[in-house]
């Protein structure tokens, strides 16, 4: 259950900003998910409202989850091409000496908190 | 009543592992102790190379094995039988281990006598390598019947880990397996990656994956 470790660190994160900014409460919290991060949304909705409840912070807290595309560049032609759905070869020049540039991230945008 | 606003935060879900994770390599610096995080799939024969690791490393290291894997009571007692101080982690159920849980689990095992620790993380090849555990290097097992297609299936992994373990290299006769693709490939992930075919059953090629290692931990203790 990956999902539920990054919600863990999501709150954590979440609680330090808390403090440091002397917020009462959440009501929600934006993630930016890559494409290829591995993490799947809807686990993530799934463990999310178990896991918020247990908190002071943000008992209620809704989760939003923006999809990043991920772009890979290749080193063959030096193009950038959608990494979904060519994958790790070039559809430009058949060359499988890729880099993905992003959508593996996991990052937290943004709070709405007062 | 105040209003609720927008904050903007712009932080990875990993920093605050990370920062736990450099805070851990920190503590194991100032105590001289080298922590060693070893990744693999179940089955791929992480406990016997251990075994055989600490029975060619115990003369000269001081050891100790942190054992997270869901299902490893027997592992357990192996080692223990080895003559190595060992502990069982809590890993609540997770797919990994994270930095706090290994803060958490040097503290119990103590590291003030011990050169080298080892983590054996979750059998897994996807969770353990999202999260930077404190230690100092990482390593894998990939073991002969895995197949030599696992670095461009699971890339990340290739990608975070300083070596490469290829056990049960004595069975090679009955498997399709490439030694050749599997190097390519992992170097294509990681150009740096330290690669060691060894058979952990034999004994063959243990040697220069424990001298390898015994280098770092010098290295790094003595530092």
């Amino acid at each position: 259950m990956h999902e539920l470790g990054i919600v863990f660190h999501v709150i954590k994160t979440i609680e330090q900003v808390g403090e440091e900014q002397h917020l009462q409460n959440v009501a929600s919290v934006t993630l930016e998910v890559g494409q290829v991060s591995g993490v799947i949304p809807h686990e993530l909705e799934s463990c999310w409202d178990w896991a918020v409840k247990r908190t002071e912070l943000m008992p209620t807290a809704s989760l939003k989850v923006e999809t990043i595309p991920a772009v890979t560049h290749c080193n063959g032609c030096g193009q950038e091409y959608a990494t979904v759905p060519q994958g790790r070869v070039c559809p430009h020049c058949g060359s499988e000496h890729t880099w993905l540039l992003r959508g593996s991230e996991v990052s937290i945008k943004e709070i709405e908190a007062r | 009543m105040e209003r609720y606003k927008i904050i903007e935060v712009k932080e990875s879900v990993f920093a605050s592992n990370d920062r736990e994770a450099e805070r851990v390599r920190r503590q194991l610096k100032a105590e001289k102790t080298f922590l060693l995080n070893l990744m693999s799939s179940p089955g791929s024969g992480k406990t016997t190379t251990l075994l055989r690791t600490i029975e060619t490393l115990k003369e000269h290291l001081n050891i100790g094995v942190m054992e997270a894997d869901i299902d490893s009571d027997v592992d357990a007692e192996k080692i223990a039988a080895a003559g190595v101080k060992s502990i069982q982690l809590h890993t609540g159920g997770m797919c990994h281990l994270d930095a706090g849980m290994t803060e958490q689990g040097l503290k119990e095992i103590g590291t003030d006598d011990l050169d080298l620790v080892v983590l054996e993380n979750v059998g897994n090849l996807v969770c353990p390598a999202e999260f930077d555990t404190g230690a100092v290097k990482n390593a894998m097992i990939l073991s002969v019947p895995e197949g030599h297609d696992k670095p461009l299936k699971y890339p990340l992994i290739f990608t975070v880990c300083d070596a490469l373990i290829i056990n049960k290299t004595d069975v090679l006769p009955y498997f399709d397996f490439d030694m050749g693709k599997v190097v390519e490939y992992a170097h294509m992930r990681n150009p740096k990656l330290k690669i060691f075919p060894l058979s952990a059953k034999t004994g063959e090629g243990v040697e220069a994956w424990c001298d390898w290692l015994r280098c770092q931990v010098k290295a790094w203790n003595e530092a």
